[in-house]
């Protein structure tokens, strides 16, 4: 563990090593971390790859390994925004491709992207667990459901 | 405690809160404030009640009214009317879909009179965020009896006579498999539940976590006595952040509470619970990858065995159930095995809970006893299939189950039965389709999503999904040939005896379930290139019947390539070589000119 180089004494990345000390000594600790690593940053960077190994004990590949098995990890910065947009089996059969082809036209971008200006990331997933809503689309925390391609735009737009 | 003339329950689910019912709360509160009526009426925001395609819903009790499609406008003429007045806002009440006729009451719903409810009894009925409403419903009762009068040995006993099977998909007999964990040598012991749902149209697992929360817990105190464990885990899937919450407060609220910890009302029991959230991988539903993804490895599965039950986390002695089997445990113990035995088949006992989706009238979720049959649930609770269209299929177990045509809609709902017809009672997802869902595109769908959650480590799995769904593709852009049917049900096979885990012996059941009941269907794609259903993009095309269009252009201006031309107030045509087959036109005419075929 080293300090920056700007001359300020401290870690470099103060919210990191306090995730990584209220984990210290448990347990299964890895994906915790990297959930909050997430959260705080946005996406696992590469230095955190390196510091969480260091501090749990355990090769940085193992870290890598785990952080590119789950899809909810990202090793790339993301949109400040992210559109999920439902591609399960009840949101399918009630048109879910033409939502997520609404989408890609009204973002210009494909799913797994992000926009340039970082406002906006398309993930598609398979179910949201809503499917009595369907089709649906989450941007962060909230449910669009009964979506039709034309009111696409519209709630896009209320995300900044 | 204080009394109250009325209450309002709001619902407080996924989906109606997607429809405003925050906002409906809103309003339902200052309007009793301004009515001076917080006194005498007792607002409440529950869990789901199910049928949320009627959403945003709000009860009132004692009269048990159900007023469907709420808006935040409504709230003052709820409050004006049916509170301070005792009138029924009639506009606001369930129709019959046939008959147009109203029902005012809850029960009398066909949605509801033919299920039964015992896993979701509290759903919908209870705030699942106050611990005392869920003990004012004998909530915790359970576990008293376990622990005052109950040897661990009874308890399982009694789990065992209940017939009880885990209903995370495979069905093994809940008391047994716990009998299996108790036996084994080992210290400590764990249990886990397993609330990663991740089969695609299944949330019945979501409303409990969401509507419930506490029954899951006392449910693993319970498992946790019976089978010696101090240790458990919840592990829950990160897409559902209401979930999340609701547990971590529940689990909060059972610690203050001395249900949850050290010396459990004040026995020498201890139990201490963990929340763990997935990180987005449907695999970890099986149990052995999830376990690896709990001790924070990549979530691969193993060869079993070794069983969870002899070798589980960190290599000790550990019990997985999925989130409805831990939740019947309570009303097991206290109504005892007997009276859950009661429920059901021959080898099937008790209810399941059910996720009705896709193209039918009331999507939502269903509780009912096993033995019902898929008709009596698509067509008496679910209402039929909508707008008129005719039933085709429904597909049951998600990515692992089948499809079913009319001709089985007969069949017992019970896990042998359902296996026989090649399908799977699986997690309980019902996802019903009609004339206008194409078989070949459904096989296709499934396949692609077990393509992409297929972990990789074993190679039919690997590389067999991959080459069916090359298949599956060529002949859904009409580049099939029959030896292809051949050739599918061979690979299905393989995969199906040799891949490794559940993921992969059970991912060309779709294949092989549609191959059997909707053969016509994929010959159809094969030899006459075409697709019944009008949804195989690649083998139709777009046109625009000259004597209905009336020239407004709608259609040439949302055109994305540009390939509809003519004059206004003339009729258009499409270029069928620069048509990408996006369907936008379609959408767009108001006059009903553009046809696919
Ligand atoms: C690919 C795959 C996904 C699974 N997903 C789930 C799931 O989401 N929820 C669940 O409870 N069981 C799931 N299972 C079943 C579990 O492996 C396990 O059988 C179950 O949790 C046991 O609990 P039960 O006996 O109470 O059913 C899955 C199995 C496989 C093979
Ligand atoms: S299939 Fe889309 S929410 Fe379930």
């Amino acid at each position: 563990m080293s300090g920056c180089a700007c001359g300020n004494s401290g870690p470099q990345y103060p919210e990191l090593e306090e995730i990584l000390a209220r984990y210290a000594g448990q347990r299964g600790a890895l994906i915790p971390v990297l959930q909050e690593v997430q959260a705080a940053y946005g996406y696992i960077f590469e230095d955190a790859i390196v510091r969480i190994a260091e501090a749990l004990g355990i090769p940085a590949t193992s870290v890598y390994g785990v952080a590119t098995f789950y899809a909810q990890f990202h090793l790339k910065p993301r949109g400040r925004h992210v559109v999920r947009v439902c591609q399960g089996t009840a949101c399918h059969v009630r048109g879910a491709a033409k939502i997520l082809a609404a989408v890609e036209k009204e973002l210009g971008i494909k799913p797994g992207e992000t926009t340039e200006d970082l406002r906006f990331t398309i993930e598609p997933v398979a179910c949201l667990g809503c499917c009595g809503l369907a089709p649906v689309m989450m941007v962060n925390d909230d449910t669009h459901g009964r979506l039709t391609p034309d009111k696409v735009a519209e709630i896009l737009a209320a995300y900044e | 405690m204080q009394l109250f003339r009325a209450h309002v329950l709001v619902c407080g689910g996924t989906g109606c809160t997607s429809g405003g019912s925050q906002e409906i709360r809103a309003r339902l509160e200052r309007e009793i404030q301004a009515n001076n009526l917080e006194n005498e009426v007792k607002l409440v925001i529950t869990g789901c009640h199910g049928l949320c395609e009627m959403g945003p819903l709000v009860i009132v009790y004692p009269e048990g009214t159900m007023y469907t499609h709420v808006q935040p406008d409504d709230a003052a003429e709820i409050v004006s009317e049916h509170l301070l007045k005792g009138r029924i806002v009639q506009r606001l009440l369930y129709k019959e879909p046939m008959t147009e006729e109203q029902v005012p009451h809850y029960g009398d719903l066909p949605f509801y009179k033919k299920q039964h409810r015992v896993v979701l009894s509290n759903c919908g009925y209870i705030n699942p965020e106050v611990l005392e409403e869920y003990i004012a419903r004998d909530g915790y009762a359970a576990l008293a009896k376990c622990l005052g009068e109950m040897t661990p040995e009874e308890v399982i006993e009694e789990v065992k006579k209940s017939g009880l099977r885990g209903r995370g998909g495979a069905g093994f007999p809940t008391g047994l498999k716990w009998s299996f964990c108790r036996n084994a040598p080992g210290e400590p012991k764990y249990v886990v539940c397993n609330a990663d749902e991740g089969d695609p149209g299944a949330f019945m697992d979501r409303s409990v976590l969401e509507g419930d929360p506490h029954r899951l817990i006392e449910g693993m105190l319970i498992g946790a006595y019976a089978i010696g464990a101090s240790e458990g885990y919840i592990y829950c899937r990160a897409e559902y952040p209401l979930a999340v919450k609701r547990l971590k407060l529940a689990m909060k609220q059972a610690e203050e509470a001395g249900l949850l910890g050290d010396n459990i009302l004040g026995t020498d029991f201890s139990f201490h619970l963990h929340l763990k959230e997935g990180a987005g991988a449907f695999v970890c539903g099986e149990e052995t990858a999830l376990m690896a993804s709990i001790m924070g490895e990549r979530g691969m599965p193993r060869p079993r065995p070794p069983f969870p039950a002899n070798s589980g986390l960190w290599g000790k002695p550990t019990n997985i159930n999925n989130v409805e089997t831990w939740a019947n445990i309570p009303d097991i113990i206290r109504r005892g095995g007997e009276w859950f035995a009661s429920m059901g088949t021959e080898k099937s006992k008790g209810t399941k809970v059910f996720a009705l989706t896709g193209k039918v009238q009331n999507t939502g979720l269903v509780e009912v006893p096993m033995g019902i049959t898929l008709r009596e649930i698509i067509f008496e609770i679910g209402g039929g299939v909508p707008n008129g269209k005719k039933f085709k299929a429904v597909q049951i177990g998600g990515p692992s189950g089948g499809c079913l045509p009319e001709s089985q809609l007969d069949l017992s709902v019970d896990y042998e039965s359902l296996t026989a017809a090649g399908a799977i009672v699986g997690s309980g997802g019902l996802v019903v389709m009609d004339e206008d869902t194409c078989i070949v595109d459904v096989a296709r769908f499934f396949l692609s999503f077990t393509r992409a959650e297929s972990c990789g480590k074993c190679t039919p799995c690997r590389e067999g999904i991959k080459r069916m769904l090359e298949v599956l593709d060529r002949i859904a852009n009409g580049e099939g040939k029959m030896e292809d049917l051949e050739l599918l049900e061979r690979t299905a096979l393989v995969i199906k005896n040799t891949a490794l885990c559940g993921l992969g012996q059970t991912a060309p059941n779709p294949i092989l379930s549609t191959l059997r009941y909707f053969r016509d269907e994929y010959v159809a794609h094969i030899q006459d290139k075409k697709c019944p259903a009008g949804v195989c993009t690649n083998l139709l095309t777009y046109s625009i019947q000259p004597e209905l269009c009336r020239g407004c252009t709608a259609c040439a201006k949302v055109c994305p390539v540009g390939a509809i031309s003519g004059e206004i107030k003339k009729p258009h045509v499409i270029d069928t070589e620069k048509c990408i087959k996006c369907g936008a036109c379609m959408e767009k005419c108001r006059f009903g000119a553009i046809t696919l075929g």
